[in-house]
């Protein structure tokens, strides 16, 4: 026997760095309409496949096709078209109000529109997102207003919150969007206890849980995985892949699993892998699991393979880590431009019509825009009571806030 | 009314408030079919069915978790944590998550839970079974935290634990789940049935968290203290002959300030006791409001006795252990110190 070689440390790099070729040649995409798509109470362990392909609708061509195109209206597209237009409409001013120093800080949603607006049209009322910071389509889709969206960015006299969080960090319990957190996960296997709570009083209610790529390797998804497991419970686990935490690209959280999805099979749980730039394919998806967990067949675990084509955070330059125009390269295109063409090849959309509807919504948002900073921005105007600090910390101020409170004389 | 172990005295909450109010559900590992590894549980998922009591896998981190949003659903969950030494990997559901839900939403979600972890040493629990975390809970704005002495109180406090709307961390000494302990371990354990707070309503009744109550009332000295250590504070000042006033605060956040400044003023002596370590420990909290509040009342440095600044040890306990003879010699020391 010969002496075995030194041991070797292996940390995972991504295909291409700045100043290098875009390279997405590990990403295989099969060919729309070639994925299976299995009925809701299948076996879990028949559909182990699904979990290493993408399930795709809309073909080059932006035909819908396969056993996927789910049943939505021409009007129902071009509601779903305009509502990742109002997101991007949306992001893009908030953007600007950030730089031009009107809030401290923004995310934007740039690519992964669908996922969020998509999964909103599939749910129902009375149903609970377990939002991260990058779903503001579910509100958008749900019809939260933009006013009210803004006046949390602005941390202004009209913020919902009161000043209390950074922002985005939405919270909307009437429209099923729990409060976020800036702790990465946490709301993961909440999620998983909402949906427990709902089969223990035998409601009809669901819960969806949001986490992106690099926060599956917090331990907060595994307990998440273990509990929807055990009981069975109500939930769709959506992971949404958009190749990057802040600089960090996705095989540093996947390691050896082939997918992110794949490690849902090792808890029995059925997982599901889906284009997340195709709209059609994006609702299909989430109806299934929805359906399945509206049904008492347990959690479906669904990855959205997507591009985060913006800067992480109003904070983040990515043009440090990777290629400056990986997004062109990224072969699943672009949300928007995908559906467009559908709504195109079908007949029900013209290029004037997008032109018309795209300057519609923005002068909406602008409008909504100018109502909000009527109410104040971070460091002008109208901006909460210093009481507010004090309060909501318990229902009931207890005596050392109220000597606190006391103190700076409000 | 019943004689009641604190063990009998916790399932007895547990069970008047699950017969009140359906959305309280208690969960946690082993806690469904084997009825806690302490009983507390015991018989609660054959009267209630699994769907209001069940075991949990071994993941503190998930039991609190979904706990938060079960109390996000409208549930009110009860969760154990075997031993107070195993929260950590729930720490950041605790801090991050239940203590700030109500504040970050506005209100618009809120935390009604509890958190039952059993607590303190002086069994031989070594390193993890007989850790005093508290001050990692009354650090954190809107978590409450309670310790209760003895059964009466475990039950009232526990029911008011769960009526809360607020999440609160429920720290129950296992020194005297049977019986009280007041630190002379070479003595044989007395059981609760011998002592007048074993004494407890059947039925339901609650006592106010926030509310200090005074153990023994005294002229010479205010003892300020919680949980096992009131038992050692009124052994040791029955040997020293020391005219203390003995506090048991039972609720540690909303703190009953109160009760303490009108003693520490009458008495113009302090002693804060507990068995968690020294540095940055509750007791700290507590000298520096007394020092705040009762500055010119006060005749003697505030003291404190309190478990030595290390990992709690096993060989070493009754060392560790602040015991009536520690306290006994503080008692003394503050009595001649000017």
């Amino acid at each position: 026997m010969t002496d075995p070689s030194p041991l070797r440390f292996h940390v995972p790099v991504p295909a291409s760095r700045p100043g290098e070729k875009p390279d997405f040649s590990h990403v295989v995409i099969p060919k729309a309409g070639s994925v299976q798509r299995p009925p809701v109470d299948v076996d879990p362990r028949e559909i182990r496949d699904l979990a290493y392909s993408i399930i795709r609708v809309l073909d080059r061509e932006g035909e819908a096709v396969g056993p996927w195109v789910p049943d939505l209206s021409k009007d129902d597209l071009i509601r779903g078209l305009r509502h990742m237009l109002t997101l991007r409409a949306f992001d893009a001013r908030m953007q600007m109000a950030q730089r031009q120093g009107k809030t401290s800080f923004y995310m934007q949603h740039t690519g992964e529109e669908a996922v969020s607006c998509a999964f909103r049209i599939a749910l129902n009322d009375g149903d609970m997102n377990f939002p991260t910071y990058r779903q503001a389509g579910l509100l958008i889709a749900h019809d939260y207003p933009l006013v009210e969206m803004m006046c949390q960015i602005y941390s202004n006299e009209r913020d919902p919150l009161r000043g209390r969080q950074l922002p985005i960090m939405y919270s909307a319990k009437a429209h099923g969007f729990f409060s976020i957190s800036g702790n990465l996960t946490t709301q993961y296997v909440q999620a998983v206890g909402w949906a427990m709570a709902s089969a223990i009083k035998g409601d009809n209610k669901i819960a969806a849980a949001w986490v992106g790529d690099g926060s599956t390797a917090e331990s907060d998804f595994h307990a998440a995985l273990v509990f929807a497991s055990t009981y069975k419970a109500p939930v769709v686990l959506n992971v949404v892949n958009n190749q990057w935490a802040i600089s960090t690209f996705q095989g540093i959280a996947r390691g050896g699993s082939g997918t992110f999805a794949a490690r849902g099979l090792g808890f029995g749980i059925p997982a599901l892998r889906v284009d997340g730039n195709d709209y059609l394919a994006t609702y299909a998806v989430a109806q299934w699991a929805i359906e399945r967990a509206r049904r008492n067949l347990g959690p479906t675990l669904v990855e959205y393979v997507t591009y985060r084509a913006g800067a992480h955070s109003t904070s983040d330059d990515p043009s440090a880590y990777r290629p400056k125009h990986e997004s062109d390269d990224w072969p699943l295109g672009d949300p928007i431009v995908r559906l467009k063409q559908h709504l195109i090849a079908i007949g029900a959309w013209t290029e004037e019509r997008h032109k018309q509807t795209e300057a519609e919504i923005m002068a909406t948002v602008i409008a909504a825009q100018k109502e909000a900073e009527s109410f104040g921005t971070l460091h002008a105007g109208g901006k909460p009571s210093s009481r507010d600090m004090f309060e909501d910390v318990y229902a009931e101020l207890p005596p050392h806030l109220r000597r606190q409170r006391q103190q700076i004389g409000v | 009314m019943a004689r009641m172990t604190m063990i009998e005295a916790i399932r007895s909450a547990l069970d008047v408030s699950m017969g009140r109010d359906d959305n309280v559900v208690v969960y946690g590992e082993d806690v469904g079919y084997f009825g806690g590894v302490f009983r507390c549980t015991h018989g609660l998922q054959q009267k209630y069915g699994v769907n209001r009591c069940f075991d949990a896998p071994i993941s503190e981190l998930g039991i609190v978790g979904t706990a938060i949003g079960m109390a996000a659903y409208g549930l009110r969950p009860c969760v154990e944590i075997q031993f107070a030494d195993y929260m950590y990997p729930a720490y950041d559901q605790i801090v991050s998550e239940a203590a700030r839900l109500r504040y970050r939403s506005a209100g618009d979600f809120t935390c009604p839970m509890v958190i039952r972890m059993p607590t303190g040493g002086g069994i031989f629990g070594g390193q993890t079974h007989s850790q005093s975390p508290e001050a990692l809970f009354t650090h954190v704005s809107g978590l409450k935290t309670v310790v209760p002495s003895n059964p009466r109180d475990a039950k009232g406090l526990l029911i008011a634990a769960i009526e809360d709307p607020d999440p609160v961390i429920f720290l129950e000494p296992k020194r005297l789940y049977n019986g009280p302990f007041d630190g002379h371990h070479d003595r044989p354990v007395t059981p609760w049935s011998k002592h007048e707070l074993g004494e407890v309503e059947e039925g339901h009744y609650s006592i106010p968290l926030g509310k200090a109550a005074i153990r023994r009332e005294g002229q010479a000295v205010t003892i300020v203290t919680y949980g096992t250590m009131v038992h050692v504070a009124q052994v040791a000042t029955e040997e020293t002959g020391i005219d203390a006033e003995i506090i048991d605060l039972r609720t540690l956040l909303p703190l009953d300030l109160d009760a303490i400044v009108a003693s520490v003023s009458k008495t113009g002596r302090c002693i804060v006791l507990h068995e968690a370590t020294l540095t940055s420990g509750f007791g700290a909290e507590l000298a520096a409001l007394v020092q705040q509040h009762c500055f010119y009342h006060l005749e003697a440095p505030i003291m404190r006795v309190t478990g030595w600044d290390t990992p709690y040890p096993h060989a070493q306990e009754w060392d560790y252990f602040p015991g009536p003879a520690r306290l006994g010699r503080a008692l003394r020391d503050i009595m001649e110190a000017r």
